[in-house]
């Protein structure tokens, strides 16, 4: 009962602020107002999904609470591959490139990233999945200092075509992007759907996994492919946003006493959206688009993270 | 035998670094210099090439002693959140009061590192699962979130660019008069030879040290302050040096086995000659520009570093 | 019957399993004895599929492991090893109803709550069914994982060490349920344990080894006399006989 109420509270709490993210302060303007919102409302739903669906997936593989899919390198890979593209055509990025494009190849960059740290470690004999998380952060650092490297060179004007890359906002998406975005969504949502069962033998660890039949390595495999198109999908959408994975996978566990993926998942999104929703909203109105609601969520969703580590012994 | 051989190619490389640069100062004319020449040569290369060996030696000492306190191959500074703090530290620094100068810097990174090392220690203490890629793993996510915070922050203030600027050490604005803080390095150095079995013995933990007669906390702050002390002074002059400190101390074992008092002025001494290497590398292979010595290290340490991981792999 | 066929395993240049061939009898308990780094953990890891072998085949009523599906050995066999760190706040009926997870993928049906029921009862964990495994003890714990596996119903049960880290009453329950397992239902049961006289206690058949190869693999009986014993593990054992079973006192012998 309680549980019931507690998911009552959340869906009238995620009405509430897509009402108020919707309606708050619009002014006179309805008819240029009230789309673009939706569009960013869209957005923040579509990434709010990944981020959570990807998160929770990736934990559970690694039995770990305290990681995210996105420190794996996918950020740096796309950090860097934008920061290269302004490097070469400066100022006039977007008259040679346009944005699907763009996104298309951040996408498949990253994809081919994670192909290839796969190879990497599961062509060994022996895999195991700590030295492909460790694999992945020193190449994300590799990439990252190239970035950084390219960043210092560049002029500062165009540093900031770059700063819109780096930070998450959900100001300057285009509808064609979005709707790809979302059928790729769609796809793997629905490819992921009725792997989602075996999830909760995997958490049991691999070992119970393959004493009840599953084929592990393969399954494995298939969540990493799943994880990794999610994460480039919301990347190459907004930008990255590290901690929001963990920050909303911990708080599902914590509010939460399902173990059950097939109702995890979507807790897990309510969350991350209401979360997102709530940052873009403070951003908008309460910081005047001082800040971005990736570095408010980073900030808010670091903190969580350091007092889940110092909380208890048990954490980890 | 080996250290004979290191101290010669020590003190070549510091030769060649000397005479490496855009001005062009031959090695016959080192008794003939012309005033100019004179210059260049107190004024840039010969603080350089000091600052190379100490950052060198300190950044190595400094993952050594890092390994030992917290018994894992691959803790260093890169990969439990002190380059970060020590950015952040500078970047408060600056915030606050504008007109900082290097001695604030110094103090407010160094304060900033050592309360993220302090707070590492405690948290790697608390891991239960001590898989030698764990710990790791939380160091550099807590690197991730101090990187996050001095981001809120930079964002706020419209920094970021020169935050990054920050990240990636460069010795070409190593100057006489700036960077005489670097001298700091050497009694960390020094307090990490006379203390190395006492940071393995706590390395045991607390009630090991305590059964031999050691104060645990004492020697942790010990080496934790050499090693803060260490990486704020080398970010505050040169920038951050990634992966140095994680690499050397394990080559350097890997070598010639974990027998402290053996290996350790030979971890500082290969640190050296391996920021001088790449230094000399990043100077010459754009010529005359240079690639800076946070990208070379970067680029060699995680090819050597992603061996290492591969290598316990299998 | 399971039978196995020149299995070899090496960790690096280290060999673990030296070509060793043996057939483990069905309907009985078979315990796996030896000195450390005898390679029994990793034989019955092998045994199990969560380690290949470099060389060998083994087989499971006469086909070969490698050719059932995961989902269909795991109806067939079952193992469960030493480490079960399990950070999830799963109540014990909970874990036990992952047992039946390759009958109903996760759906359970009222045949599956049959079957855990029966389980629970089977472990004697009634009083504990609805109690977090992480707020259990060590060894209440360990039952619960064994419950898991009897309701996993499967005919072949190997066990890695179960009594490791249990108090005396606890590995009594343990063995005692085991030994049900066989004379009840009429499992198979293969268990790797350090505590000779529970070995020659509770099981019908025990194999020795060292170094890699098996070395005795006879009834209990056989095996557990003193010079054999002495060949195994290297020190002194003296054999006491109480109602038809044999005891051993290792603990300190003077010479």
């Amino acid at each position: 009962m309680k549980q019931r109420n507690k998911i009552i509270a959340m869906i009238l709490m995620m009405v509430t602020i897509i009402a108020l993210f919707m309606l708050y302060n619009t002014g006179p303007n309805l008819d240029y107002v009230i789309p673009r919102r939706a569009i960013r409302l869209a957005t923040i739903l579509l990434v709010g999904i990944s981020v959570a669906y990807s998160s929770l997936i990736f934990q559970t593989i690694t039995n770990n609470k305290i990681l995210t899919p996105a420190i794996m390198g996918y950020e740096s890979v796309f950090i860097l591959f934008q920061t290269v593209i302004v490097f070469i055509y400066g100022d006039k990025t977007f008259q040679v490139i346009t944005h699907q494009d763009n996104f298309f190849y951040a996408v498949l960059l990253m994809m081919a990233f994670s192909f290839l740290m796969y190879v990497l470690i599961f062509g060994k004999s022996k895999q195991n999945i700590y030295h492909l998380l460790l694999l992945g952060l020193v190449l994300g650092a590799l990439f990252q200092t190239f970035g950084q490297f390219l960043q210092i060179v560049i002029d500062p004007n165009e540093f900031s075509v770059i700063q819109g890359f780096m930070f998450v906002s959900f100001n300057k998406i285009n509808t064609d992007l979005l709707l790809i975005a979302g059928v790729t969504l769609l796809g793997a949502l629905l490819f992921g759907q009725r792997y989602l069962k075996y999830l909760d033998v995997i958490a049991l660890g691999r070992e119970h996994a393959v004493n009840l039949g599953l084929n592990y390595n393969k399954l494995v495999k298939i969540y990493m492919l799943l994880i990794s198109l999610l994460v480039s999908v919301s990347t190459a959408l907004v930008g990255p946003v590290t901690f929001l994975g963990i920050l909303v996978t911990n708080l599902t566990y914590e509010l939460f006493q399902t173990r059950k993926h097939r109702y995890m998942v979507w807790l897990c999104s309510g969350i991350a959206c209401v979360a997102l929703l709530l940052g873009q909203f403070l951003v908008e109105h309460i910081f005047n688009f001082s800040t971005t609601v990736s570095i408010v969520v980073n900030f808010v969703g670091g903190l969580y993270f350091m007092y889940l580590m110092l909380k208890t012994r048990k954490a980890i | 035998m080996i250290y004979a051989g290191s101290i010669v190619s020590l003190l070549v490389l510091i030769w060649v670094s000397l005479f490496t640069g855009v001005k062009d100062i031959a090695m016959r004319d080192v008794f003939a210099m012309n005033s100019d020449q004179l210059l260049v040569f107190t004024i840039a290369r010969i603080p350089r090439a000091i600052a190379l060996v100490l950052t060198g030696a300190g950044l190595s000492v400094a993952g050594f002693i890092m390994q030992q306190l917290s018994q894992n191959k691959f803790v260093s500074p890169t990969t439990a959140g002190s380059l970060e703090a020590a950015k952040m530290g500078i970047l408060f620094s600056i915030l606050l009061i504008p007109q900082a100068s290097i001695g604030m810097k110094s103090v407010a990174a160094l304060l900033f590192t050592l309360a993220a090392n302090l707070l590492f220690m405690l948290m790697v203490r608390r891991v239960r699962f001590r898989s030698s890629v764990f710990i790791p793993l939380v160091g550099i996510m807590f690197g991730n979130i101090l990187a996050a915070v001095s981001t809120f922050f930079a964002f706020k203030h419209g920094i970021v660019q020169n935050v990054q600027e920050w990240m990636i050490g460069d010795f070409s604005s190593v100057l006489q008069g700036q960077y005489e803080s670097i001298y700091l390095i050497l009694p960390a150095v020094v307090l990490a030879y006379i203390y190395a079995d006492q940071f393995t013995i706590v390395g045991m933990g607390a009630s090991f040290a305590k059964n031999l007669g050691i104060s645990y906390s004492t020697i942790v702050n010990l080496g934790l302050f050499a090693v803060s002390l260490t990486v704020s002074v080398s970010v505050v002059t040169a920038g951050a040096i990634p992966f140095l400190g994680l690499i050397v101390p394990n080559m350097v074992s890997m070598m010639m086995g974990d027998n402290l008092r053996r290996t350790l002025p030979m971890t500082a001494l290969a640190g050296s000659i391996f920021l001088l290497f790449c230094d000399i590398l990043g100077r010459t292979i754009i010529f005359p520009y240079e690639i800076p010595i946070g990208l070379m290290v970067g680029v060699i340490g995680g090819i050597i570093f992603l061996f290492l991981i591969l290598r316990r792999n299998r | 019957m399971i039978c196995f066929e020149k299995i070899t395993k090496t960790y690096g240049k280290r060999l673990v399993l030296d070509n060793i061939s043996c057939s483990l009898p069905k309907g009985k308990i078979t315990s796996l004895i030896g000195p450390n780094g005898a390679g029994k953990s990793t034989l019955l890891s092998i045994i199990s599929r969560l380690l290949d072998a470099d060389q060998g085949k083994i087989y499971l009523d006469d086909i070969c492991i490698s050719d059932y599906k995961s989902g269909d050995l795991a109806k067939r066999l079952s193992i469960l090893r030493q480490s079960n760190h399990i950070d999830l706040r799963l109540t014990v009926r909970d874990l036990v109803a992952f047992g039946r997870f390759p009958y109903s993928k996760g759906r359970l049906t009222a045949d599956d709550q049959v079957q855990i029921d029966k389980a629970i009862h089977f472990a004697q964990l009634e009083d504990m069914a609805h109690s977090y495994i992480d707020e259990l003890s060590g060894g209440q714990r360990q039952r619960a994982f064994i419950a898991m596996i009897i309701a996993q119903d499967t005919d072949y049960i190997l066990l890695d060490e179960p009594l490791n880290n249990l108090d005396m009453k606890h590995a009594v329950l343990v063995m005692k349920t085991l030994r049900r397992l066989v004379d009840e239902l009429g499992k198979t049961v293969v268990i790797v344990i350090h505590e000779i006289n529970f070995a020659a206690q509770y099981s019908d058949y025990i194999i020795a080894m060292k170094d890699g190869k098996i070395v005795y693999n006879d009834e209990t009986d056989q095996v557990v006399q003193a010079h054999t014993l002495k060949e195994v593990f290297g020190i002194d054992f003296d054999i006491i006989t109480k109602n038809g079973k044999n005891i051993c006192n290792y603990f300190n012998i003077e010479t």
